[in-house]
């Protein structure tokens, strides 16, 4: 990509990085998963003992940036003692635990939970989804053709789209737009039961909300349900094709701030902006401009 | 905070109403008046506003209260007050029942079709009122009236019950039981229409602190045709001991902030209480709801063998001085010389265990949170919502005393200053007689700064319930009471360690706390004599269905079911039953095999049952099994609270699979079928967060292991 203008070249190491000032050490904590030991700080939990030991535990209504809901229950694992399955993504480790990820229980209990998610919800843009629902064996149709949440696409705004017949109600939206990142509130889980689903007060339109357009949600869904309007409208027209994208990071231009954005490209046009996760100033999360603002890239080159 | 508010603004009356709640409003900052001169200056409004979100649910009362639903003016104003994101408050509209998002008549009648209500005709009811006013949610009365169905409204022993609410600037309820037909709940509701229709037409100067006597007066001259009973009990409501005036804005918390900086404490409420959130609603003349007899709800009694319903019927439970002569707060004076620790020494003695449904021992609860670092928090859970359970209301409408001298005795044993009673929105006479009680308790020095002049300071919020099964659960009531959705939290931590607002807090259910003052009189030795090794003390049973009498039942633990069907008169009619359903919708159906059964903790658990919330409903050999079991699927997919997959998805396929069967549209086979409801059950209670979703299967599947409810059809 030698051509690429000078925006699109990855970002330079800093010449110096500030070390983080030492966390107090944290005490260690013994347990077993499916009969091997592991050991974990005190505050980690079963989620972090399983992927240290290498075993692959689904989640869905999980990330890292966030604080766990423990609402989507494919991570349960089986934990002696317990009546029930344990949320592997918020059960804190204990000294002694004795826990099982992938026992009878456990499968079956997966394996329903997939079924039900696919049976009423429209999983198609879910990433890694299909993988996982053949690995439990999950046949959503045994239940028949019943109640879904499907319901009209919400388009009303210029940036982004609402299809909330995707929606799995994670809570991760809602948790990016509140307290765990951009303080905003604009959205709340309202309604209850089957019923219950992602929206403003009286369900107004984003525009006369409080939404400010960062788009911190669209990066944290996990099946689609939000969308930036390129690449929704690519999808409708069937054009969207990652495989064609390239990925690149940069340093957004717009302030001083310095949030790496990660432009994805496909046929010569910026299709979405991303931030990654793991990045030190941002954890995922941009602004309207950095998120939003590229069009002007596809004027053409200044003169 | 920054938030964002529209531009809509409430009515003058939904701004009083609000204003009785939260006080008058500080500044144009928080939804008052703007004064430049002031306001320009400074911005009061935010953390101390947002450390009263405590007080979202009672102010969304007081809209719904006043307009009959809550407007989007009512709902700004309510979150410029409070400073709550007006998408969060939504979102707490929209959970619960009894708070309509949509412009509604102001009089509705909740007409209860679940399961007690159903084996004494609600079908036939509603079914009538379909035809006569128009499906649910039609306008009666000239469109000041409307119906709706309602899950179990807690009053089984007078089925099929309806709760009248009429919503103005007096608001007022009542429950109307039994129902004789459709025409008894058509005459409640144009009599609560000319009644509010007379209201509005009275002087306005006249007080919003009119007592219970006025009511009455007022009320003399509404004859009702087919309304059950006559004239309220006199007396009842004493909340109009309650003081009057508007309270001032709250003082600060700075000192309890200074202690947990990144806690949002909710301040203290200053004595005495807003008046809108003692006195509830007024009694509604056209639907007296005291006019029942006792022995109607309580057969036994007067029987001097009772201990939890020794005073029901016998006492006034409008008079603290009726209650002190009949023995009341002996208990606490004891529990004052025997100091906290050996309080709590005789509960653990006693082996009191919940009485709530999940029988944890109380003691452990007690010792745990007394060991705990103030703030802490004592909350009665008093939201008894389990179809087929109304012993709690019959407690706090027949003995409220009782239960605020056992909170009393529980805080001081266990160091907790502020107590909580979170009462089911469908109670409007336990309200009433609760808050009296709570009144005079104050006012005689048993509540407040120094109680009883013992140096340990103690009062009681109440704290009204919206329509919303779940919030019975103790996370999600912590949740309510905070303002916010009442979505259960993941346990642990427990709430002995961090409860209401993130502080340790003891839960006990309103029957758990009546035996309270019974141990420490006989001490808790002598109580755990009472009754067996694993139950000891005696229980309450809720008897309703096709019994000759049905009622609220005191037995010591050596009773069978026999035994209990034996006192409630047998079956009705003489018949033989094809089933019991023990312990409520989350139980289990027992056939007539069970008929030795003891009703133990113990003995029902070695059984595969459950005694939990005291259930005991009798469906005679005619029943309809699979319309309960549809009933009780449809009343959990209603009162999932949405949060968890397999309990929000799970309990729609249960009902789903459920019709199939009953239509016999069965997709792959009857025994397939089957098959697939216990994994889908199986997965609920291994995977769903709270008891709710963990038991929602659970008399469904019971009721398969021992009945046929859904015959295979005959092959053609």
């Amino acid at each position: 990509m030698s051509s690429d203008p000078i925006w699109f070249q990855p970002a330079p190491r800093p010449s110096r990085v500030p070390e983080a000032p030492a966390l107090p050490e944290r005490e260690r904590v013994a347990l077993t998963v499916d009969g091997r030991e592991v050991e974990v700080a005190r505050g980690d939990t079963l989620l972090e003992a399983c992927r240290k030991l290498g075993i692959d535990v689904p989640t869905l209504c999980w990330l890292e940036t966030l604080t766990p809901v423990n609402a989507c229950r494919v991570c349960v694992v089986e934990l002696e003692g317990a009546r029930t399955l344990v949320p592997a993504c918020s059960r804190k480790a204990e000294p002694g635990m004795k826990v099982l990820s992938d026992s009878t229980r456990v499968r079956r209990a997966r394996k329903v939970v997939y079924e039900l998610l696919a049976s009423s919800v429209d999983l198609s843009t879910a990433p890694g989804l299909d993988r996982r629902m053949a690995a439990y064996g999950a046949r959503p149709d045994r239940f028949g053709a019943g109640a879904t949440v499907a319901r009209p696409v919400k388009i009303d705004n210029d940036l982004y789209v609402r299809d909330y017949g995707k929606c799995v109600l994670c809570y991760k939206c809602v948790e990016a737009c509140g307290t765990d990142a951009q303080n905003t509130f604009a959205i709340a889980v309202a309604g209850r039961g089957f019923g219950a689903g992602i929206s403003t007060e009286h369900d107004v339109p984003l525009p006369d909300s409080a939404c400010v357009y960062c788009g911190n949600c669209i990066a944290v869904c996990p099946t689609g349900a939000l969308m930036a309007k390129p690449e929704h409208e690519l999808r409708a027209a069937g054009r969207w094709n990652e495989a064609a994208q390239t990925v690149t990071d940069t340093i957004c231009g717009y302030c001083g701030v310095g949030c790496t954005l990660t432009v994805h490209v496909q046929d010569e046009r910026i299709v979405k902006v991303t931030s990654p996760l793991d990045n030190q100033v941002t954890h995922g999360n941009l602004c309207v401009k950095g998120r939003f603002g590229f069009e002007f890239v596809h004027l053409g080159r200044p003169r | 905070m920054d938030l964002r508010f529209s531009g809509e603004e409430p009515s003058a009356a939904e701004r009083a109403a609000v204003d009785a709640v939260l006080g008058p409003a500080g500044s144009g900052w928080d939804g008052g008046e703007r004064e430049i001169a002031r306001d320009g200056r400074t911005a009061l409004a935010g953390v101390a506003a947002s450390g009263r979100r405590d007080l979202l649910l009672p102010a969304l009362h007081a809209l719904q209260d006043r307009a009959g639903w809550v407007s989007p003016g009512g709902l700004q104003y309510v979150c410029r007050r409070l400073s709550v994101p007006p998408a969060e408050a939504w979102g707490v509209v929209t959970f619960y029942d009894l708070l309509a998002t949509e412009p509604r008549p102001p009089i509705v009648a909740h007409v209860c079709d679940d399961l007690a209500c159903r084996l004494a005709g609600a079908e036939r009811i509603c079914a009538r009122l379909a035809e006569t006013i128009g499906p649910a949610g039609s306008p009666a009365a000239g469109g000041r009236a409307t119906w709706l169905r309602s899950p179990c409204l807690g009053q089984c022993e007078k089925a099929p019950a309806a709760l009248v609410i009429a919503a103005g600037e007096r608001p007022a309820a009542g429950i109307l039981a039994p129902v004789g037909d459709a025409t008894d709940i058509a005459a409640a509701l144009a009599a609560a229409t000319d009644a509010a229709a007379r209201e509005e037409t009275r002087d306005t100067s006249v007080s919003k602190t009119k007592t219970e006597t006025d009511t009455k007066t007022k009320t003399k001259d509404v004859p009702l045709k087919g309304v059950a009973g006559g004239a309220p009990v006199a007396g009842a409501g004493a909340a109009a001991d309650s003081p009057t005036a508007p309270q001032p804005p709250h003082p600060s918390t700075a000192g309890l902030s200074s202690l947990l900086p990144s806690l949002p404490l909710p301040t203290p409420l200053p004595l005495p209480f807003p008046l809108s959130l003692t006195e509830g609603f007024a009694p509604l003349a056209a639907v007296e709801d005291a006019s029942s007899p006792v022995a109607r709800s309580v057969p036994q009694a007067g029987d001097p063998d009772l201990r939890l319903l020794r005073r029901v019927g016998v006492a006034d439970p409008t008079s603290l001085a009726d209650y002190r002569a009949a023995g009341g707060y002996r208990a606490l004076a004891r529990a004052i010389e025997q100091g906290p620790a050996r309080v709590i020494e005789e509960v653990v003695a006693s082996k009191l265990v919940g009485r709530g449904g999940a029988a944890f021992p109380t003691g452990r609860k007690w010792e745990a949170v007394a060991r705990a670092a103030s703030p802490k928090f004592l909350i009665a859970n008093a939201d008894e919502s389990e179809p087929g359970t109304f012993k709690d209301r019959v407690l706090l409408e027949q003995d409220p005393f009782a239960i605020v001298e056992a909170m009393t005795i529980a805080a001081f044993a266990t160091g907790c200053e502020r107590g909580f009673v979170y009462l089911r929105g469908e109670y409007p006479l336990a309200w009433r007689r609760l808050a009296g009680a709570l009144a005079q308790a104050r006012a005689a020095g048993l509540l407040g700064a120094d109680v009883a002049g013992a140096g340990f300071r103690f009062d009681v919020e109440l704290r009204r319930g919206a329509g919303a099964y779940i919030c019975g659960e103790e996370t999600a009531l912590f949740n309510s009471i905070e303002g916010r959705r009442g979505e259960p939290r993941s346990k642990p931590p427990f709430p002995t360690e961090s409860g209401l607002f993130g502080r340790p807090t003891v839960v006990n259910n309103v029957e758990t706390l009546a035996n309270v003052p019974w141990i420490v009189l006989d001490g808790g030795a002598g109580y755990a004599g009472i009754g067996t090794d694993g139950s000891s003390g005696t229980k309450l049973f809720c008897v309703s269905g096709h019994v000759a009498r049905p009622g609220l039942y005191e037995t010591r633990f050596e009773a069978t079911l026999g035994e209990l069907l034996e006192m409630a008169g047998g079956v009705a009619g003489g018949r033989g039953f094809r089933a019991v359903l023990l312990g409520g919708a989350a139980g289990a159906f027992v056939g007539p095999e069970s008929i030795g059964l003891p009703l133990t903790f113990e003995a029902t658990r070695a059984a595969g049952v459950t005694l939990g919330s005291g259930v005991v409903m009798v469906f005679d050999e005619d029943a309809d099994l699979g319309d309960a079991l549809l009933r009780i699927a449809g009343f959990f997919r209603h009162e999932s609270c949405g949060q968890c997959v397999p309990c929000r998805v799970g309990t729609v396929r249960q009902e789903e699979l459920l019709r199939r069967l009953r239509d016999g549209r069965t997709l792959d086979g009857h025994e397939e079928e089957i098959a697939l409801l216990a994994e889908l059950g199986a997965a609920m209670r291994d995977a769903s967060i709270c008891g709710l979703g963990q038991t929602a299967s659970a008399a469904i599947e019971s009721a398969f292991e021992r009945f046929d409810p859904f015959p295979r059809p005959a092959p053609r």
